[in-house]
């Protein structure tokens, strides 16, 4: 294999990663522009990924799973919405009660179905590759074959999905940027009191934000459980939930730069591994495949640190994390 | 139209306020058996069989009692970082960090050193090993506002990470077939039992004390609480607030070591990266359901033990899955949560009069935006 498509290949598969994260990033991205800073995204992608590969070993039928995936995290994003909202409990407890919940949640409906794997029709789906092209015809062009087969092997080689959840991110970019409603959002999050002064009803619009963004969470879960993997694992999302917690402010609470922060980080989770391929590289202890297994989360800190340091940075919605109260006015 | 409104009541007498912290627990219990019924279980069953498996026995309560040690100590340390509302959620990774120093010195040790002088020397490892893993997101949560929560939780992993590493390659035991296990530790650094429950309880009782005092007497503890309240009010009051977050955040990751400590040389002997068990997350619940009350927490810490100890049982004799119990303990988290809102605010069930006039108002408001 030449060098070129070494690295396409790489890319390709930092893509396939990147996915679930992305998910994720624009879905706490939208609850957070509302004003609802949910740590319990780990909780919510631990039941959207139960709750989808249920669904997928049960019906055979993909839609059907990745429906039960947005449900499952749905309904915990729902109680989080309840509580913080109506019953106005503190938001990072209650983030971190839902992980507790909702991981608790996810094994327990995962437990039956550990062993198995998804059936050959949604194996096969997870693997088309509708846009593929066929390049057959100017492989043998002197730049521009080499040229196309690199992209077509980094980005085009892909499932369905993956550009599914691409056209999300820009959709919630423009929603959130580029509309009425989004800029309803966003001011609720940045001054709900204003807001409901200029007749915005905070109280909906941030129960409907908190689940819609909760649900693209269990997108990303079912991601990872029903196309990435296809099988059930107890804990199967490893602390990625964290991680996106930890995007979003890397991302600036902004859809598309989560583009670049959620490939960014798949390569990460990888690099490692195809690092320790590299002969002589592999042997170093740092390249360890033992040691290679905490790159991202040493990397999250890294970015966490980078984006504090940064004196004047702007910190999200002025009003994240803070309860509003309409009586405390 | 019948509107239900919320009026913040005066303060609530502290026996009401715990009889409705009681309350929600029960409900929280109940929804659980809801839920245990709807995946096909008997509920009263289960629960039997969880309190049979918890306090049924003297061995189910020496293991409940092994099991609440651990959660008891690192609740405490938690409880530290928590009054000055740093919230470390990285006790795993300072409890496995603290073992690792622990393991690291233990194997030091000449063979037949008396454990009179072994135990004291891996404590401190370890107690240093939990401080050194708490005060790096200390130092910079105080020098740039580092988001804590976050930093700790990575630190989590990173720590889990190091020691499979060191399991599977670094201090993998040439003694074990091939096997990757670290060495067990020496019989020197065994902790000795009293009662036949290690005597980590002991120290559990008397950190009690310790932190109790500490934080509700000692000149640091009250700037930890001046601090949490409102770091700007302690900024005025003359307080040293960078200094105070970390001179606290060592405090709290040290217990969290020395709980590290108790688990490594008084139930597993070994080091390995599941040594924490998790108990570092279930701690945070048992401090925050205390109230980060010292003496309420060995309550919270045996209640969250039985739990624990309950399911394993439960698993086996009833057959429902053991990680019902982490949807149990995220109930409970819930109503706690919740009832606060009742102990806060009083529900006021009022008759509007004119609902028609009202809407008509809102919806001209409406237009007016538009």
């Amino acid at each position: 294999m030449t060098g070129s498509m070494m690295v396409a290949l790489f890319i390709a598969s930092a893509v396939r990663m990147a996915i679930p994260l992305l998910l994720g990033t624009v879905g706490e991205s939208i609850t957070e522009r509302s004003g609802h800073l949910n740590l319990g995204v780990e909780g919510l992608m631990m039941m959207g990924a139960a709750s989808g590969y249920v669904a997928a070993y049960r019906t055979d039928n993909i839609l059907i799973a990745m429906l039960a995936g947005m449900a499952g995290a749905g309904l915990g994003s729902l109680i989080y919405a309840f509580l913080t909202i109506t019953m106005r409990t503190r938001q990072d407890v209650t983030g971190l009660a839902l992980t507790i919940f909702g991981t608790g949640f996810a094994n327990t409906l995962g437990k039956s179905l550990a062993g198995t794997t998804t059936s050959v029709r949604i194996r096969a789906f997870a693997q088309a590759q509708p846009l593929k092209p066929n390049l057959t015809a100017i492989a043998d062009v002197s730049v521009l074959g080499p040229v196309l087969e690199f992209i077509s092997a980094a980005f085009l080689q892909h499932n369905l999905f993956i550009y599914l959840s691409l056209l999300v991110a820009i959709l919630v970019y423009w929603y959130l940027f580029h509309t009425r409603l989004g800029l309803h959002v966003r001011s609720t999050g940045e001054n709900p009191s204003a807001a409901d002064a200029s007749g915005i009803r905070v109280t909906s619009l941030r129960y409907v934000h908190v689940v819609v963004g909760g649900m693209l969470c269990g997108l990303g879960g079912f991601y990872i459980s029903v196309i990435n993997v296809g099988t059930w694992l107890d804990d199967i999302i490893a602390g990625r939930g964290w991680i996106v917690v930890a995007l979003v402010i890397f991302i600036r609470w902004h859809p598309l730069k989560a583009i670049a922060g959620s490939l960014l980080f798949g390569a990460l989770e990888i690099v490692g591994f195809r690092l320790h391929q590299v002969p002589g590289i592999g042997s170093l202890p740092i390249f360890s495949q033992y040691f290679i297994d905490l790159y991202p989360y040493l990397m999250t800190i890294i970015v966490l640190v980078i984006t504090y340091a940064r004196k004047k940075a702007w910190q999200g919605p002025a009003s994240l994390g803070q309860p509003y109260f309409r009586e405390d006015r | 139209m019948i509107k239900l409104r919320l009026a913040k009541k005066e303060d609530v007498s502290g026996v009401k306020a715990v009889l409705i912290r009681v309350a929600s627990i029960l409900a929280a219990i109940f929804l659980s058996g809801l839920l245990i019924l709807l995946i096909g279980h008997n509920p009263i069953e289960t629960f039997a069989a969880m309190l049979e498996g918890s306090f049924g026995s003297a061995y189910g309560i020496k293991n409940t009692v092994t099991v609440a040690v651990p959660l008891l100590v690192i609740g405490l340390g938690l409880s530290i970082a928590f009054s000055m509302r740093f919230w470390n959620i990285g006790a795993e990774g300072q409890l496995v960090m603290g073992a690792i120093w622990g393991t690291f010195v233990a194997h030091q040790l000449p063979e037949n050193m008396s454990r009179l002088l072994a135990l004291p020397i891996v404590a401190v490892a370890a107690i240093l090993g939990g401080a050194f893993w708490a005060v790096i997101p200390g130092l910079f949560r105080a020098y740039s506002r580092t988001n804590e929560t976050l930093f700790t939780l990575m630190l989590n992993y990173v720590a889990i990470k190091f020691t499979v590493y060191l399991r599977c390659e670094l201090w993998k035991d040439p003694n074990a077939m091939g096997f990757p296990q670290i060495a067990p530790l020496p019989s020197s650094a065994h902790l000795p039992k009293l009662f036949g429950i290690h005597i980590g309880w002991i120290i559990a009782l008397i950190l009690v004390v310790v932190v109790h005092i500490f934080l509700r007497y000692s000149k640091l503890g009250y700037e930890i609480r001046v601090v949490g309240e409102s770091e700007r009010t302690a900024h005025y009051a003359g307080i040293n607030v960078r200094k105070v977050i970390i001179t606290g955040t060592i405090i709290s990751g040290a217990l969290v070591g020395l709980a590290g400590m108790i688990k490594l040389t008084g139930v597993s002997w070994t080091l390995s990266e599941s040594i924490g068990g998790g108990n570092g997350f279930t701690a945070v619940m048992v401090a925050w359901l205390a109230q980060l009350q010292a003496p309420v927490m060995i309550l919270t810490a045996l209640l969250f033990a039985a739990m624990e100890q309950g399911a394993m049982a439960m698993e086996i004799s009833v057959g429902v899955p053991a990680s019902v119990s982490k949807v149990i303990e995220g109930l409970i988290l819930f109503a706690a949560l919740s009832s606060d809102l009742f102990i806060r605010y009083r529900v006021v069930i009022e008759k509007s009069k004119k609902p028609e006039r009202l809407n008509a108002q809102k919806d001209s408001r409406k237009e007016a935006v538009k």
